[in-house]
């Protein structure tokens, strides 16, 4: 909790939740016959720095409260939520919510706070310390990105901070809050030479403080985002067709994300929408492959102490050299499956009912060497930063952007390539994995996953990957 | 009569609220205070295998606003703020937050409010008939009964529809209204209701295809029936059964109107004031200059009538007009508003759009790619070979260079036929060479979104696909 900002609804708050009001909802949410019902309560303040042109050009700050209420009766739910934290507000939304059921139900239990971990404790949230210093860092990254090289000709720089405080409570006894930290530090560059103008980027951040500088100052990043603005000078366009990839650590986890993450997420599985319906115990990717959703990585950005539905999430093995063990669950998909809650119940906000979203997903590291992954390459691509990706559910098409991307020719790195887009199927292309490296990596946290409207923080990490074949979306024949 | 009276509550209750937000950030030092107030409702209902899903019910209001506080000559400092809490206290904390933002922001020599005599009066502002009373009317219940009957139609289609992601109606209702120190006064409210069918069928190999239809207007009358929304999924998802790659190859590609909105938003996004100050986009000085076909003409036009873009005024009060930006090929404007024209050295195109959060920045309203004279389906009929591109995937285009690589899904033409369907294959070009590149343009233009076009052919892409 910051000094400032008191989420209204914690015990020292304005319009203070206690279990006595909390039962009082639950059981106007249960009051028509639902068979379970929650809620959710969620303040959220965000902040944001914009330094362009040599100057801080814009600054904001926003407050979010409200309600979300859930009640579920069979596979449908009521939804209805609430901005006011008044009594008649909350029965109000209660009410409405409620009105899915018609007949039967169950009476709420009795409530009983859960103990959590704690895997992001912040010392000092960056909403207690003066905006000066945020101006600081920012004008810091834009005179290092400048004087590294003439051809910058504009430095954009950017700092979003949020603290979200949640208290949940359900109808199967559970109340419980957490406080989310996040981060985000990003860095634009542009660089011109005869003409030719071409971006480099750089970013990071995650559940914690400005500490976060410490370990990358902005100079590191001005530094990255130049680099990759200079060679992009140089790129030229890139090559169609099938061919070998090689694949960077840390951020390539997009790949498993898109290609695997997705598609194991269990309400895809539960409605038989997913192309890997009915297939744990089977073998979904090579057997190099092990993809775990780990929530407790420490300050990552897709860590969470509690997901939004009020369950612990851990580490939770889905595909176990190649073979696949289990999906992402919320609560409704772990009844429908009768397997324990793994957690992965998240949601955007208030306003939002939770889905089975991934938290950090990971590729775990193989034996091979990074170098003489390259080494083994013909022809092929070197993937080194990306833009995002995308995949239809259904048949497993997964496609993401290099936004920095080389030729790999006869086991060398050579010219750098233009952005490009690179398509395949999830299950091909896991099969397709034919060495992974040592070197395991977390992408520094900038990605944000989207699912139905929703977004989410999450994380990805995985080592250095070579796929046999995916097709490569270039010009060049 | 009892619509008109609460039009005229909201209208005065949002206003109120306005001039108390503007006036404690004057009180804290503002020397511009300009606020947003947005209030709205909205209903969802999702069936699926004929049974309700979900059913999301919910009101809500916010307040935002920028200030700007003066710095001699050497410009003003901004900054935003926005809240859910309306009360006193939440708007003394809103214009604090502000105020305090604003002071540690640095003087920009190009921020300021439009000019007094751009600002348009209220008794300008022109009726768009974008408020339907009959949608904000609808309940539960027959939001249930829309989605039941386009899943039914589909599921019904054909045997083979044997799944479904559901079908979802949907209406929302929105008032917003924008209150500024320099004396402007704007409301303005309207509805928006759809319905999408998304079915989904079982292919070879334990692959499914999903697919989808969808109707979406302002006015419930303007819908697709359900049933015509179900069918037209169920043949779009069925079309789709047994889609294989294609040899990589440089071919024609016939874009359907949504696969060529997705092109002509990328457009958009290149022609905005804050990407052209900023040299983010690769028509960086190309005003007057050919950048796309002949064939080509784009209106951004805010005063249609039910358009679901349209508005009578923009974020910062000036009156809205038509303004064409594409004109046989030649572009002839950017998307300004009161700051990136500063920057540019030009006049406001009236596009400035004003986010809930209280940011300001240029936007499209109905930004349309005006149709041709030749049919869909003469455009096929007259392809040799290429690729009819339905769906698109990923984020492949660098506003800076215009380079364009993006996974495409749709069918093999052969001989002027739709053959067999495609997919997991990539679409490469620059957009640029794209734009230039259409050589068809077609009649069958449906305004379902703020930015519309007919189907378009361009002459020769990249495709990748295997080998």
């Amino acid at each position: 909790m910051t000094h400032r900002y008191t989420a209204p609804f914690s015990s020292n708050g304005s319009s203070p939740i206690d279990t006595a009001i909390a039962e009082r909802l639950l059981a106007v949410a249960l009051s028509r016959g639902g068979d379970y019902a929650d809620l959710f309560f969620e303040y959220e303040v965000s902040g944001s720095y914009g330094y362009e042109e040599g100057i801080l050009k814009s600054a904001g700050r926003g407050v979010s409260l409200g309600l979300g209420v859930r009640v579920r009766k069979g596979e449908a739910t009521g939804y209805a939520y609430c901005e006011d934290l008044a009594i008649e507000a909350m029965e109000h939304a209660a009410k409405i919510a409620a009105q899915i059921a018609s007949e039967g139900g169950k009476k709420p239990v009795g409530l009983q706070p859960i103990s959590t971990p704690s895997r992001y404790p912040v010392s000092e949230l960056s909403f207690d310390v003066d905006g000066a210093a945020k101006r600081e860092l920012l004008r810091r990254a834009d005179v290092a990105a400048r004087a590294l090289d003439p051809r910058i000709t504009r430095v954009e720089a950017s700092l979003a901070e949020q603290i979200r405080e949640i208290l949940i409570a359900t109808s199967d006894g559970k109340i419980v809050t957490d406080s989310q930290p996040l981060i985000r530090f990003g860095l634009r560059v542009i660089a011109e030479e005869n003409g030719k103008r071409r971006a480099g980027s750089s970013g990071g951040g995650g559940r914690l403080g400005l500490s976060y500088f410490e370990g990358k100052s902005p100079e590191w990043h001005a530094g990255e985002a130049v680099r990759q603005a200079l060679t992009m000078l140089d790129a030229r366009e890139a090559p169609a067709g099938e061919m070998e990839v090689v694949l960077a650590p840390g951020d390539s986890g997009i790949l498993l994300h898109e290609a695997v993450g997705h598609g194991l997420e269990a309400d895809f599985n539960r409605k038989k929408t997913s192309n890997y319906t009915d297939q744990v115990g089977q073998r979904v990717a090579s057997e190099l492959c092990t993809v775990v959703d780990d929530a407790t990585i420490p300050h990552s950005r897709g860590s969470i102490d509690v997901d939004d539905e009020g369950n612990v999430p851990e580490k939770a093995v889905l595909i176990e050299k190649g073979i696949l063990r289990g999906y992402m669950q919320d609560r409704q998909s772990s009844e429908h499956f009768h397997v324990p809650f793994s957690g992965n119940g998240r949601r955007e906000s208030f306003k939002s009912h939770p889905l089975p979203r991934m938290t950090n997903t990971l590729l775990l590291a193989g034996e091979h060497d990074p170098e003489e992954i390259v080494k083994s390459v013909k022809k092929g691509i070197f993937a080194k930063k990306f833009g995002g990706g995308q995949v239809d559910i259904s048949n497993g098409d997964f496609v993401f952007s290099l936004t920095e991307s080389y030729l790999i020719e006869d086991g060398v790195i050579t010219a750098p390539l233009k952005d490009v887009n690179l398509i395949g199927n999830g299950p091909d292309v896991m099969r397709k994995v034919t060495m992974l490296g040592r070197d395991m990596e977390l992408s520094d946290g900038i990605w944000t996953c989207g699912k139905d409207g929703q977004s989410v923080p999450v994380g990805v990490a995985c080592p250095t990957i070579k796929i046999s074949a995916i097709t490569v979306g270039g010009t060049q024949r | 009569m009892s619509d008109v009276k609460s039009t005229e509550a909201q209208r005065a209750a949002l206003f109120s609220l306005g001039d108390r937000i503007v006036a404690a950030a004057r009180a804290l030092g503002a020397d511009v205070a300009e606020a947003v107030i947005s209030e709205g409702s909205h209903l969802s209902a999702k069936v699926r295998l004929g049974e309700p899903e979900l059913v999301e019910e919910a009101g809500s209001r916010s307040i935002g606003v920028r200030v700007m506080v003066k710095d001699g000559e050497q410009g003003y400092r901004v900054a935003v703020s926005y809240s859910s809490d309306t009360s006193e206290q939440g708007i003394a904390r809103l214009a604090e937050d502000a105020v305090e933002l604003a002071r540690l922001s640095e003087p920009d020599a190009f921020a300021g409010p439009p000019e007094a005599s751009l600002l348009s009066k209220e008794s300008e502002h022109v009726d768009l008939d974008l408020f339907d009373p009959k949608v904000d009317g609808i309940d539960g219940a027959m939001a249930l009964r829309h989605a039941k009957n386009g899943e039914a139609a589909a599921l019904g289609a054909d045997p083979r529809v044997t799944n479904s992601e559901g079908a979802t109606f949907s209406r929302a209702s929105g008032a917003k209204a924008i209150v500024t120190s320099g004396g402007f006064r704007g409301y303005s409210r309207g509805t928006y209701a759809s319905l999408t069918v998304s079915p989904v069928v079982d292919d070879e190999g334990g692959k499914k295809r999903s697919g989808y239809h969808w109707t979406a207007k302002r006015h419930y009358a303007g819908l697709l029936p359900d049933e015509v929304v179900g069918k037209e999924a169920a043949r779009r998802t069925l079309a789709k059964l047994g889609a294989k790659k294609v040899e990589t190859q440089e071919c024609a590609v016939v874009f359907d109107p949504d696969a060529a909105r997705s092109l002509l938003g990328l457009l958009a996004s290149s022609i905005s004031g804050g990407a052209i100050w900023r040299k983010s986009s690769y028509l960086v000085d190309r005003i007057g200059t050919e950048i796309a076909s002949p064939l080509v003409t784009v209106v951004d036009d805010p005063l249609l009538p039910q358009g679901p873009g349209s508005r009578a005024f923009d974020g910062e009060g000036l009156l809205s007009r038509r303004n064409v930006v594409v004109e046989n090929g030649k572009l002839l404007m950017y998307f300004l508003d009161t700051y990136s024209a500063k920057k540019l050295g030009l006049a406001s195109t009236a596009s400035a759009s004003r986010g809930g959060s209280g940011g300001v920045g240029p936007s499209t309203t109905n930004f349309i790619l005006q149709p041709g004279t030749t049919s869909a389906e003469e455009i096929v009929a007259s392809t040799q070979r290429g690729l009819y591109v339905t769906d698109m995937m990923g984020f492949g285009f660098n506003a800076v260079t215009g380079d364009f690589s993006r996974g495409a899904s749709g069918f093999w033409i052969e001989d002027g036929k739709k053959t067999f369907p495609v997919s997991e294959v990539t679409i490469s070009s620059n957009l640029d060479a794209m734009l230039k590149g259409i050589d068809l343009v077609g009649s069958d233009l449906d305004l379902r979104s703020a930015i519309a076009s007919p189907t378009i052919r361009i002459a020769s892409m990249t495709l990748a696909g295997s080998g």
